[in-house]
């Protein structure tokens, strides 16, 4: 059996995204900018993808610019943000759990002499929003946070802290980076109060290569790629039209008989949880692991679930996975010549052996019951072996 | 302006009457060097000189780096011929040559004349002095000087004529497959691929074998191995690798063993195991990385006991080397930055916080005893299972 267990990586292509994506490449293959019909042709495919994914967050088609991926549009929005409102202050806010596409562009702009506040984390992972409020200065142009962490599935409280913001510093910038949560969570980003948002394409079954920034209607914002002026200046380059084709197909199917998708996912990790449970040495880390407590799920993604093993390096158990077929990701990659730390699993108190013995299992619409039933029967079969086997 | 390049070599002139063994081979080694690069070349041979003409537009830049890595080469010159159409032809062309290839005259210069075909109507004395003169009056800047002259300007009378003033150097070394053929222990690291380039570099032929340890090590190590190969490859020719899984041998060690003994026990039975593909392959020895005292398995004590279980001859040409030489020669190789990847190698995985550094070879025999009951039958499935790649530059 097969089990793809790695979704937060990324996914798999849906058939009607491919389908509409070929079309894009051999049939419809136009510039969009071109004056002629194949021009229009392949314009019309943009216009769609953004009424199917303005429809899904309630903003308006003219609020969305499609960028390469999740990345550029963290980076689009931080660096953007930063340029754009310069006069009004040099201060941003972020959390020491972002991905390295907001905490690459964070760093870059405290060499060019911002300054960040970073904030911390509870066990969870969550921020606590009195810190938030405590760090919030007048001079403060921007705070950027995931809305659902990528290593342990965590929901940060976006809503509060958008509340927050506003009543402290209205002039201030919020941008969310939803690039795990899109698709798993209904966001409407101008009702929460959200500026900018990040998603990204292949995280929702659409293709690698393309993501969109959210950007909402008279904010501030600099673009950081310059050229031909497309997308009202603030993406300029040739629009990657089979990408946002497959985006905007991608976005439309995640939240077409939404609830069931997302009841399918709960109990996907209601299962997990429980087979995991019944493991020595196993241990979930963050917001999943209360998920008992939280039957809503509004604490905790449906689709991600990080184990500690005891006595299990991560890098050999995922391995040994591979060689049964289930796919996973190393919470943090450990080997003897480099270590690779995960920031996240530091922030929410992870120690030594533990860091290098986490693994990530992430879900998706695809997986079925019968393969989380199949990989919860292999670990019981790996962990002793693979247990007793370590280094000293 | 290059159609050609004359190769020179050094050691293999020397070689009596084996010689032309060693030529057949270098010009072999060049076309092989030359199928991956552009253009179509023919490698000739006359007079004790190799040539190598682009058939065909080339690319020189590439084919000079193609050259570079045959060993058996001392130096590649980029060589104008022409044919003998009478002094004063060759005295035009030997001016157009000098005028196109260095646009700055403010040069000193000395012809160095060569007659291989003695009946040419003028003596090598008397075609240095007319054809300096002649570049004197070409270019007034220009100004001679017989003892350090900015540019040697060569002119071999042959059936043609070779002009030439640049010496790149080649790799030196004798040409692969003139002397043998060797088993390399590959791994994943910064020694092993430079043991291999210097023992080819002496014109052995290699064969390599690998170790991996799957779940403990993962694919993209063994794909870095693979990657290491074929830059080496790129040297030594076509490489057949062997990936042996040592999975059950190691575990098999380490339950049953001393847990400091691990390191020097698995190295003594993946010695047996490459000599078995050695022999099998014709090798006349093994090669290692070793360079002694470098890590515990590698002192004095250690490199006799892993070296005890051989019959062949193991290879050590890194014994005295310090870390940092082995880094800048695999720096200058390019296997460097490859070697540097940070996957898990086998060797690596159990090691023991204090493992032994100077191993009693009786005490080490006698927990080998504890193997007896499964050990042979798991080194002969280990040799069985082991998969064989031909890796190509």
């Amino acid at each position: 059996m097969e089990a793809y267990f790695d979704n937060s990586a990324t996914t798999k292509c849906s058939e009607q995204v491919k389908e509409i994506m070929v079309r894009a490449f051999m049939e419809d293959y136009g510039n969009p900018s071109s004056l002629h019909r194949k021009g229009m042709e392949a314009e019309a495919y943009i216009r769609t993808a953004r009424e199917r994914i303005s429809r899904t967050l309630k903003v308006s088609e003219k609020e969305l610019i499609f960028t390469s991926g999740g990345t550029e549009a963290d980076n689009l929005a931080i660096i953007g943000a930063a340029m754009a409102n310069r006069r009004q202050g040099s201060h941003l806010i972020t959390t020491r759990i972002e991905h390295p596409a907001v905490s690459g562009p964070m760093r870059f702009l405290e060499e060019q002499g911002c300054s960040v506040t970073w904030l911390s984390v509870d066990s969870q992972g969550r921020i606590s929003l009195e810190e938030l409020a405590n760090a919030i200065r007048p001079d403060t142009v921007l705070v950027s946070m995931m809305y659902v962490n990528n290593e342990i599935g965590t929901v940060e409280p976006v809503e509060e802290a958008a509340r927050i913001i506003r009543e402290k510093n209205p002039a201030a910038l919020f941008h969310v980076d939803a690039i795990q949560a899109y698709g798993k969570f209904v966001i409407h980003p101008k009702k929460i109060g959200i500026d900018l948002m990040s998603v990204s394409g292949h995280k929702i079954h659409g293709p690698k290569g393309a993501g969109f920034l959210f950007v909402k209607e008279k904010t501030k914002l600099k673009p950081i790629l310059f050229g031909g002026g497309h997308q009202w200046g603030l993406r300029s380059g040739t629009e990657n039209v089979p990408g946002i084709a497959g985006l905007g197909q991608a976005a439309l199917e995640a939240y077409e008989e939404f609830p069931q998708k997302q009841a399918h996912l709960c109990r996907l990790r209601s299962l997990f949880l429980e087979g995991i449970s019944e493991l020595a040495g196993a241990r979930v880390n963050g917001a999943a692991g209360a998920f008992t407590e939280d039957p809503a799920g509004t604490s905790a993604a449906p689709h991600i679930v990080s184990v500690s093993f005891d006595k299990v390096r991560s890098e050999v158990l995922l391995h040994a996975l591979e060689e049964r077929g289930i796919y996973v990701s190393a919470g943090s990659a450990c080997s003897s010549n480099k270590p690779v730390v995960s920031e996240t699993l530091k922030a929410i108190g992870l120690k030594g052996q533990q860091l290098s013995s986490t693994v990530r299992f992430s879900f998706s619409v695809f997986n079925k019951e019968e393969e989380i039933v199949y990989c919860i029967q292999t670990l019981k079969e790996l962990l002793p072996m693979l247990s007793r086997y370590t280094r000293h | 302006m290059f159609r050609a390049f004359l190769i020179k070599y050094g050691e293999i002139g020397v070689k009596g009457k084996n010689r032309h063994l060693f030529e057949d081979a270098l010009m072999q080694q060049i076309r092989y060097a030359l199928r991956t690069a552009e253009g179509e070349f023919q490698v000739t041979r006359e007079q004790g000189r190799i040539y190598v003409e682009g058939l065909t537009e080339f690319d020189y830049e590439e084919a000079l780096e193609h050259l570079q890595k045959v060993f058996g080469i001392v130096g590649i010159c980029p060589v104008v011929i022409v044919e003998d159409e009478g002094f004063e032809k060759l005295c035009q062309a030997v001016i157009s040559y000098v005028d196109a290839r260095y646009p700055d005259k403010q040069k000193t210069f000395k012809v160095n004349a060569r007659r291989a075909r003695k009946d040419y109507p003028m003596d090598s004395m008397e075609v240095n002095a007319k054809l300096g003169e002649k570049l004197l009056q070409a270019f007034p800047e220009m100004k001679v000087d017989v003892h350090h002259p900015d540019l040697m300007l060569n002119v071999e009378i042959r059936g043609k004529i070779n002009i030439y003033s640049e010496v790149i150097p080649g790799p030196g070394g004798m040409p692969v497959g003139t002397n043998g053929k060797a088993m390399l222990l590959l791994s994943g690291g910064i020694d092993s691929p430079v043991a291999g380039y210097m023992i080819a570099k002496r014109g052995v032929k290699l064969d390599a074998t690998y170790f991996h340890a799957p779940p403990y090590t993962s694919e993209r190590a063994k794909q870095k191995v693979v990657d290491l190969a074929k830059i080496v490859a790129a040297y030594a020719g076509p490489i057949s690798l062997k990936v042996v899984n040592f999975t059950d041998i190691q575990l098999y060690i380490y339950e049953k063993c001393p847990h400091e003994e691990l390191t020097i026990i698995m190295r003594r039975y993946m010695m047996k195991i490459a000599e078995h593909f050695a022999k099998e392959a014709g090798n006349m020895g093994l090669i290692t990385g070793e360079s002694i005292g470098q890590v515990a398995s590698q002192t004095m004590q250690s490199l006799a006991a892993t070296n005890e279980v051989c019959t062949l001859p193991v290879y050590r040409p890194l014994i005295g080397f310090d870390k940092q030489e082995i880094i800048d020669v695999s720096e200058k190789i390019g296997t460097y930055e490859t070697s540097i990847q940070p996957f898990e190698d086998c060797c690596t995985i159990f090691v023991a916080k204090h493992p032994v550094t100077k191993p009693n070879l009786r005490i080490i025999r006698r927990s080998e005893q504890r193997l007896r009951e499964k050990i042979d039958e798991l080194v002969k499935t280990a040799v069985e299972t082991a998969e064989t790649i031909l890796v190509e530059a």
